[in-house]
């Protein structure tokens, strides 16, 4: 599903040059929930940043699901995004005047569903995450583990091929952690493949693979025996 | 560009965000109605300006017959040349130019006038319905000569302010008689003329009855003519000379007039004289229009300030349409489809309250130099589409910084 190679990446700050990334590689087969790990400033989500076509590589090769991702306009990498991939993010990025359903729609409305068939997808992920009851409220009326919910059905409303989520426990109590990852968990057992970004040991114990990275070199990749979440809710 | 979808997405948006809608529509509006407001009272200083600097009309063009200095055809020089019904009928009939008001005189100018002991002489002066417009006399009692007292040979007079004072002293003429030249005529009206208390001297009858009560036959002793008002001062002149030049070779055909006769017929064309009305008139317009546009763009650069800080604010809603796959030109035509729709709506708004305030305030005002502010169609239409212009201009630039947001910038959490 993911190939990378040999990635570089380095951030200019004036004079000097920050090495961020020093040639990762690493490959994702489909199915696969994998959590990047690593100290703060390893480069993780630089790394789901490259991934997630928001950031660009300097040097090194990316191809999902068989599609070389390389030399992007900002129009192409809009659409990639939108076909491939779905995004959930640590501090929920919710648009705090749209309803919970109008945000799980937003994708689908870039890719030029209709109204009426919008809704209708909108509401069954909304329902998936359990949220159907809370459909028409907006994210502020919402907590933080509900907010997430809505995150995950958008992302999972465009049907993305992969989803990329960027430390999506930071900001949760535990208890609610555990039942986002148990609800990830499911979406992984359907067969979606998920890449989470996280500095928790407990976390990333419930995925399958864990990848660890240290100044922007992986230091460790080995695959796991995955913690349940719901025998911890 | 416009697809039905953006519609709700732009709608859906604005209605959920009313404070900020507000705001942005409230300037677009206040600018509008101030630009209505300003073009009203252009309107309104050009309707004083036109109602204060004319006493007779101010593209007034007379002819008055002369002597011959040539002979012709067989016709000695030194004939006198008279006027009659005729003369004047060809001119109006076979006259390329559109005429606005048209009047023959017939006038003795030295007429005895008495009513009751009181008596004086004044010029008795017999005209069509016309030449109240032509002279600029303004009723102040009763009403002008019409075309059915002409038709009728009535004996009716209008009488000038000064005479109503000489012969009727504090009471009302109306409906009382006059004698001229030893008959009753009845005053059915009394005039103000803006030339001046010499100018009111006089009394206006009807010219059929002049023709016959002083014995003139079909003889006229004048005409006037003014034509409408043109765009501009050099338009004008050459209706006016055209119009002149073409009375003058019918007049000379149709009497046996030496074209090259310059004594023969007088026609005085005061166009000249209204050069400085219509320079003035224009330099006030493009006045009007200048602060009217300044305020505008006023508004425009307003409504761009606030479309930049709306676009600043969104900037995390922007960064995440664009995660979620709006491109560029998506976010583009959000933000200018919403800036527009918003200065349409209020400009509309401003426009229609602007319109109505001219509307019903307007016909009141009447001060020295402002009379009756409006705005016509045309200008209320232009407006509009400055309007949606303005709004397409205020978007752009915001519109151009919403598309070049990063969104890996904007959701970076701080
Ligand atoms: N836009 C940028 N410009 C300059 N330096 C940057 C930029 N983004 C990240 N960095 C730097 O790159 C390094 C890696 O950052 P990154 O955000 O990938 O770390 P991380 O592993 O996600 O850390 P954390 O666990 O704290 O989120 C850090 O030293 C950071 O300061
Ligand atoms: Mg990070």
């Amino acid at each position: 599903m993911i190939e990378i190679k040999n990635l570089h990446k380095s951030y200019k700050m004036g004079k000097n040059s920050l090495h961020v990334l020093k040639g990762i590689n690493f490959n994702v087969e489909e199915g696969e929930l994998v959590s990047i790990m690593g100290s703060s400033g390893s480069g993780k989500s630089t790394l789901l940043n490259i991934l997630g076509m928001l950031d660009e590589a300097d040097e090194g090769s990316y191809t999902l699901d068989g599609v070389p991702i390389k030399n992007l306009n900002e129009k192409l990498a809009a659409q990639y995004r939108n076909k491939f991939l779905g995004f959930i993010f640590q501090s929920f990025n919710l648009i705090n005047y749209k309803s919970a359903l109008d945000n799980v729609a937003l994708p689908l409305y870039y890719q030029g569903v209709n109204r009426s068939e919008r809704m209708e997808r909108s509401m069954a992920y909304l329902e998936k995450v359990g949220l159907a009851a809370w459909a028409h409220h907006k994210p502020n009326e919402l907590s933080g583990g509900q907010k997430q919910r809505v995150a995950i059905a958008r992302a999972l409303a465009s049907d993305p091929k992969v989803l990329l989520a960027d430390e999506l426990t930071g900001a949760l109590d535990s208890k609610t952690s555990y039942e986002i990852m148990d609800l990830i968990q499911q979406i992984n057992d359907e067969g979606r493949t998920i890449l989470v970004v996280t500095h928790e040991e407990d976390i990333a114990q419930m995925s399958k693979r864990i990848v660890n990275l240290k100044d922007g070199v992986i230091i460790d990749d080995r695959k796991i025996t995955q913690v349940r979440a719901i025998q911890n809710v | 560009m416009f697809s039905l979808e953006r519609w709700q997405e732009v709608f859906e948006t604005i209605s959920k965000n009313k404070l900020r809608t507000f705001l942005t529509g409230f300037s677009v509006a206040s600018g509008i109605f101030i630009l209505v407001i300003l073009l009203g009272v252009s309107v309104g200083f050009q309707n004083g300006i036109e109602s204060q600097f004319q006493n007779d009309a101010e593209n007034i063009i007379n002819v008055y017959p002369g002597r011959t200095a040539l002979s012709y055809e067989g016709f000695n020089k030194g004939r006198r040349i008279q006027l009659r019904n005729e003369d004047y009928e060809v001119v109006t009939e076979n006259s390329k130019q559109e005429i606005e008001f048209k009047s023959p005189t017939y006038q003795i100018y030295a007429g005895l006038i008495s009513h009751g002991n009181n008596s004086g002489n004044y010029r008795v002066e017999g005209v069509l319905p016309d030449y109240q417009y032509l002279e600029k006399a303004d009723i102040i009692e009763g009403r002008f000569i019409n075309a059915n007292d002409n038709k009728a040979k009535e004996k009716y007079a209008v009488i000038g302010n000064r005479v109503k004072k000489d012969l009727f002293e504090d009471e009302s003429p109306i409906g009382k008689y006059v004698q001229v030249s030893g008959l009753n005529f009845k005053v059915i009206g009394v005039f103000t003329d803006p030339g001046g208390e010499r100018e009111e001297t006089r009394i206006y009858v009807p010219i059929n009855t002049a023709q016959i009560v002083f014995g003139a036959g079909t003889d006229i002793r004048s005409m006037g003519f003014t034509l409408p008002k043109e765009e501009n001062y050099e338009l004008a002149l050459k209706q006016s000379n055209a119009f002149a030049a073409q009375m003058e070779r019918m007049l000379k055909t149709k009497l046996q007039i030496d074209p090259k006769d310059e004594s023969a017929l007088f026609i005085s064309n005061n166009i000249e004289n209204t050069k400085e009305i219509y320079v003035l008139i224009s330099a006030m317009q493009i006045f009007f229009w200048g602060v009217g546009i300044a305020t505008l763009l006023a508004g425009i650069i307003g409504v761009s300030n606030i479309m930049l800080i709306i676009v600043k604010e969104r900037t995390k809603e922007i960064g995440i349409r664009k995660a979620l796959g709006a491109e560029p030109l998506s976010i583009v035509g959000m933000i200018l489809h919403e800036s527009i729709f918003v200065t349409a709506i209020s400009g509309l708004f401003g426009l229609i309250f602007g319109l109505v305030l001219l509307e019903i305030v307007g016909p009141y005002i009447e001060l020295d130099f402002i009379k009756n502010p409006s705005v016509n169609f045309n200008i209320a239409v232009s407006t509009l589409l400055l309007l949606i212009a303005a709004g397409a201009i205020a978007g752009f630039f915001p519109a151009w910084r919403g598309a070049r947001i990063k969104p890996i910038d904007a959701l970076r959490d701080e």
